[in-house]
């Protein structure tokens, strides 16, 4: 059976010639960077080469480009040693970030809680974006950073990151970004945007998973948060995921030289199956900010079913999706995403993300399409909530 | 993550629908919980649910559960079918996944909510029911969220 998957923002498929890249580094060119002979200094080249090619990719220095095991790593670190750091060195203890970030930020928001640390989880409005007034109304002596995501993983809503930057910078704060659905995704310029840290991840941009990176802009200090040896100028130790950096570079590049025409592409697609669906199926919202949105991101709400049989359905059709229902989530609560954005339970139950890439065609939107009302509609001949709506027509 | 079985029943459930005068009619769950299950009985002077039609909102399991669960009372007396508990609803499934299990609870809850409403119109008497009162019969199975 075709397989349509329609679920990059969870993870990319690692791009051909990515894995090319890669290969050697796993076999004849396996050197541990920090050896001096040959083997360590060939593999140390290509992993500074990698760390060009990410930093390009975001406007930043090559210097300021640390590699890590991924986007959880990179939030955790920049929240959790800025906190201590800030709080030893200037007795400040106040974070400013928002209700809808990944759990990467927020379950790490709640542990600095727990340690006495002070966090403002900011509202956002029906599109899921935060109000610059409450913001600037939260600021306080103590404030140290704001941590903002540029990108909403479930609902696609670009926050107004320059906004943000420049309220920082006025402030004195230092800004912090989860940009992990971001990069690669829409033009990002850390110096434009007064960006002071930035999380990425490999794995939504066609690189293995596992490997990600936290930019630090010149002159803000970090801590370590994994101790041992001097690698990453001293501030992440241990030996280099050499093959999946590499991998990560080259995806980095990639992105970089197609952003455009992958950005036109997705927002084809995206628009297309957005409008298909809403055009055939009533009683469903398009959750997320019309526009200002990543370009591959639809996010709906189907009343009177759950979204978990959607996914099951769908998945028996051969097409790969994601709710954030909560009987999807393994926990008894829908999305914290969904349920910021003010919607009730009649809504979140039946909540689906689609999100298309770079190898989606047009025809999986127009299969997707065929098949979607039918799903819609036979879940709704058995639910009880419909019959309601519908006067009991059986 | 299912079995063939619960994706059958969930794909092509059995008893889907709406019986017209029903002997009873029960209702159980709520949308805050995600899943709500109404079952019709049409209920002979034998006391032999001799018709059941239900529908569900919820999840593949809740869909899966209330069909085999209606297949599993349909001919029986309503004292024998009030016997049925979760368990034998889960064990005809073939299993369900842990996280999933309170998916299930809904079948047995609903119908005994159907039969209070028929003892309640017909004025019989079921001890089986003593004590039982309608409710979503859900408890936190809290665990931690995976997000992309
Ligand atoms: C917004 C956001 N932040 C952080 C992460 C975590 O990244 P990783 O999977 O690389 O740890 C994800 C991906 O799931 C994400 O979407």
């Amino acid at each position: 059976m075709k397989r349509i998957y329609l679920d990059y923002s969870a993870t990319t498929p690692v791009k051909k010639e990515i894995l090319e890249e890669m290969l050697p580094y796993f076999t004849e060119k396996f050197g541990n960077p920090s050896s001096i002979h040959k083997f360590g200094r060939d593999a140390k080249a290509k992993v500074n080469e990698a760390r060009e090619k990410v930093a390009k990719l975001i406007g930043a220095n090559v210097n300021e480009i640390y590699f890590t095991a991924g986007g959880t790593e990179s939030d955790n670190w920049a929240l959790k040693a800025t906190a201590y750091d800030m709080r030893n060195r200037n007795k400040k203890n106040h974070i400013i970030t928002s209700k809808i970030e990944h759990h990467a930020i927020l379950h790490t928001c709640e542990v600095l809680e727990k340690d006495g640390f002070e966090v403002t989880y900011l509202d956002v409005d029906k599109y899921g974006s935060i109000n610059l007034e409450d913001l600037k109304n939260s600021i306080k002596e103590n404030t140290f950073m704001i941590s903002i995501m540029f990108v909403n993983n479930e609902i696609g809503t670009i926050q107004p990151v320059k906004e943000i930057g420049k309220i920082a910078k006025e402030n004195g704060i230092l800004f912090h970004t989860d940009a992990v659905q971001a990069v690669g995704n829409v033009h990002i310029d850390v110096n434009d945007l007064n960006i002071d840290m930035l999380s990425m991840s490999s794995h939504k941009i066609y690189g293995p998973k596992g490997v990600g990176a936290l930019f630090v802009r010149k002159g803000t200090r970090i801590t370590p948060f994994i101790h041992g040896g001097a690698q990453e100028k001293q501030r992440r130790a241990g030996t280099e995921n050499v093959p999946s950096i590499i991998g990560f570079g080259k995806a980095a590049e990639i992105a970089l030289e197609n952003l455009d025409m992958h950005i036109d592409k997705l927002t084809y697609l995206r628009e297309k199956l957005k409008d298909g669906i809403m055009n055939n199926v009533s009683h469903v919202i398009y959750n997320g900010h019309p526009e200002k949105r990543h370009p591959g991101n639809v996010n709906l709400c189907f009343q009177f079913i759950e979204g978990e049989a959607m996914l099951l359905s769908l998945d028996i059709v051969g097409v790969a999706a994601s709710s954030g229902s909560a009987c999807t989530s393994g926990s008894l609560d829908p999305s914290h995403v969904l349920m910021a954005l003010g919607l009730g339970h009649e809504y979140t139950n039946g909540s689906l993300r689609l999100t298309v890439g770079d190898f989606t065609t047009e025809e999986d939107i127009d299969y997707v399409l065929e098949k979607m009302p039918v799903i819609i509609d036979r879940l709704r001949q058995m639910s009880p909530l419909y019959e309601q709506i519908e006067g009991g027509n059986n | 993550m299912y079995n063939d079985k619960v994706m059958d029943h969930f794909m092509n459930p059995r008893n889907v629908g709406v019986i017209e005068n029903p002997s009873g009619v029960g209702e159980v769950g709520n949308v805050s919980c995600g899943d709500i299950m109404k079952i019709y009985l049409l209920i002979d002077d034998n006391d032999v649910i001799v018709d059941i039609k239900f529908k569900t909102f919820g999840c593949g399991s809740a869909i899966a559960s209330s069909s085999i669960a209606t297949v599993m009372i349909k001919g029986k007396t309503v004292s024998e079918a009030l016997k049925l508990t979760n368990k034998d609803v889960l064990d005809e499934l073939g299993g369900l996944p842990a996280v999933k299990i309170h998916c299930s609870v809904l079948a047995e809850q609903a119908l005994k909510a159907a039969v209070l409403d028929y003892a309640n119109k017909t004025g019989k008497h079921y001890p089986e029911l003593d004590g039982f009162e309608p409710d979503d019969g859900h408890d936190d199975h809290g665990l931690v969220q995976i997000e992309f």
